[in-house]
């Protein structure tokens, strides 16, 4: 049974930060990092868990930024309903991917390219769809009221987007502590003997699909509510995708503070690399590119791994290396 | 609405733009045939394959056609080098580390090119591109044309090289039995690096056809990647035949769901049939079920 407490740290430690500054550059790049942070969670659970890629994180969170703004605007719901109701989108979004998959036996990198093309799927639709705003996007009406999810300042949104990043760690948890969390684990390792040792790989899968589009989902229905604006770029766009897996690969795919861990070093590297190179486009994402190749081939297991095995190191001198995860 | 004034041009110009469809999936059909990994970074190759056509068109003042001959060595050779030396040590040998290190590939690639050379769509201008020749009612551009034959070219001349050649013979071993072919001697690393350089260098090939008539930017080559895995898909991973018979299919569904859905939706009827297919049939038409 692994606890809590580290949460419970690592979150109370972030949650003291606007009390800390006032900065409207800091709480922007924290609120962005989280919103990584939280896609990047949702990635984890279904990639880092169960091995199942997904390159198409995009479906899940541009349903929900879409379904969360068409609602208010069109439909006059209350933001916070929109939150629900756009979770519940994304998550029925990745179940049906989900179904049409692993019913017909999708795996490895099959299962990569159809959830890419659901998304340019569904990106090309909202282009063209009147509900969506076409080409346009969709604004959002400024309405500067709690009850309408929307605040004068900074820091009520990063406490929001912190919580929800404290509930998907809590959720990822939960998932590691039940009977779930190892036939996730079990499927990952080796699909035919988890099947052949009675785990029903197919329920299994699906289940952590759903969890992991709703996750994704919820960052959608945030990212909606802070810029009041959504287009097919930005909604369905790859670099949401990338962005989902890159955060917990780099920080340590399976792990429970992966994403964050590698939301923060992704974050920190693209400001780094504006500051260094100026506003040209496209050299941070140069920078990640390589990143993703560096650590797939110098640290299979993250940061996280790596940390692990120098603290392993360090307690236990003269002890055998930690295993070797490549 | 179907008469044949209309369905004959469409299915023409399907033909033509699928011929470079095919070569596209060519390259990533023969990478997955051998190797068994799924290649994210071929768009990007195939961008930055025509932004070297299209330099050396207005710097060299080098003709596309002629261009070839020298970028498909070139990208042969660089191709080669991304699998002998990054990608091959990078991934271990893992499925999934393989997706990755391309995906990371491709995203590096296509933002230096964005970073060079900005977003600007660029295209150039040649005395023959808008020349056409009537074929009944349809009037087809002479460099679809000659990218038809091209492509049919090239195929037959890898094809009669995976049958004839030592080289070829080696790709096929491998492709079947690696351990077999390795106890052979054969060497498995320069084996798969040949193959992705031969991959790499039908997409230069693709490039200096595309380019008399095409635009380019630096995503470009997207557009080209998931409908040349739907090809791959479609005509059975790692078929030769499959690929160039899908994308002939693809470039003609193309061309009609353009016609009856509009030009913005006419990439959907692809991604449908991809997902389609995938469902029904991961197997393609022409391959075996992985």
């Amino acid at each position: 049974m692994k606890t809590y407490w580290s949460i419970i740290f690592v979150v109370a430690l972030l949650a003291t930060v606007p009390f800390v500054t006032t900065s409207n550059v800091l709480l922007n790049f924290l609120v962005a990092t989280l919103l990584i942070a939280l896609v990047g969670q949702g990635w984890n659970l279904l990639g880092g868990y169960g091995g199942q890629y997904s390159f198409g994180q995009a479906a899940f969170f541009g349903t929900a930024a879409y379904a969360t703004a068409v609602l208010q605007m069109q439909y006059g719901i209350n933001a916070w309903l929109g939150l629900f109701a756009g979770m519940f989108a994304g998550a029925l979004v990745g179940a049906v991917i989900g179904v049409l998959c692993f019913r017909s036996g999708l795996r490895g990198s099959y299962f990569s390219l159809v959830t890419l093309a659901f998304a340019e799927v569904l990106r090309v639709i909202s282009t063209v769809a009147p509900i969506t705003g076409g080409g346009v996007g969709t604004l959002i009406k400024l309405d500067l009221r709690p009850e309408a999810f929307q605040f004068q300042s900074r820091a009520p949104f990063y406490w929001i987007v912190l919580t929800l990043v404290a509930l998907s760690l809590v959720v990822v948890r939960a998932t590691e502590n039940t009977r779930f969390g190892a036939y996730l684990v079990a499927v990952r390792e080796n699909e035919d003997a988890a099947s052949a040792l009675g785990i029903n790989a197919f329920a299994v899968k699906l289940a952590a699909m759903t969890i992991s589009a709703a996750i994704t989902a919820a960052a959608g229905c945030f990212y909606a509510q802070y810029f009041l604006f959504v287009d097919a770029a930005i909604a369905y766009g790859p670099w949401i995708s990338i962005d989902a897996l890159l955060a917990p690969i780099v920080g340590g795919a399976g792990t429970l503070f992966g994403s964050l861990l590698g939301a923060f070093v992704i974050k920190i590297l693209g400001e780094a690399t504006k500051f260094a190179a100026g506003d040209a486009p496209g050299l941070d994402l140069v920078i990640y590119g390589l990143l993703l190749v560096a650590v797939v081939g110098l640290a299979p297991r993250g940061i996280a791994g790596v940390a692990a095995k120098i603290i392993q190191q360090y307690f236990r001198e003269g002890a055998p290396a930690g295993r070797d995860y490549a | 609405m179907l008469s044949p004034v209309i369905v004959l041009p469409a299915m023409l110009n399907g033909l033509m733009a699928g011929a470079v469809y095919a070569l596209v999936a060519l390259g990533l059909t023969l990478i997955y045939g051998v190797l068994h990994i799924i290649n994210f970074a071929h768009g990007a190759l195939l961008t930055a394959a025509m932004f070297a056509a299209f330099f050396a068109f207005t710097l060299l003042g080098i003709d596309p056609y002629l261009a070839a001959v020298f970028l498909t060595p070139l990208f042969f050779g660089l191709g080669y080098a991304l699998q002998r030396f990054v990608i091959g040590p990078v991934a271990h040998g893992d499925d999934r580390n393989f997706l990755l290190v391309t995906l990371g590939l491709a995203v590096a690639i296509e933002n230096a090119l964005l970073y060079f050379f900005r977003a600007d769509t660029r295209t150039i201008n040649l005395s023959y591109a808008f020349d056409v020749i009537a074929i009944g009612p349809a009037f087809i551009a002479v460099p679809r044309i000659v990218a038809f034959g091209a492509v049919i070219a090239v195929a037959m001349a890898l094809w009669m090289m995976m049958r004839w050649t030592d080289t070829g013979k080696a790709i096929r071993a491998v492709a079947k039995e690696k351990l077999g072919a390795e106890l052979c001697g054969i060497n498995v690393a320069h084996i798969y690096a040949v193959t992705f350089g031969l991959g790499t260098a039908c997409v230069a090939v693709a490039a200096c056809l595309l380019i008399p008539t095409y635009y380019v930017n630096p995503t470009a080559g997207e557009a080209f990647v998931l409908i040349a895995f739907t090809i791959v898909v479609l005509g059975g991973m790692g078929s030769i035949a499959g690929a160039l018979i899908g994308g002939l299919v693809v470039g003609v569904v193309e061309s009609f769901s353009s016609i009856f859905l509009g030009e913005s939706l006419g990439q959907i009827g692809i991604f449908i049939m991809f997902i389609a297919v995938l469902l029904a049939r991961p197997s393609g038409l022409f391959g075996v079920r992985p």
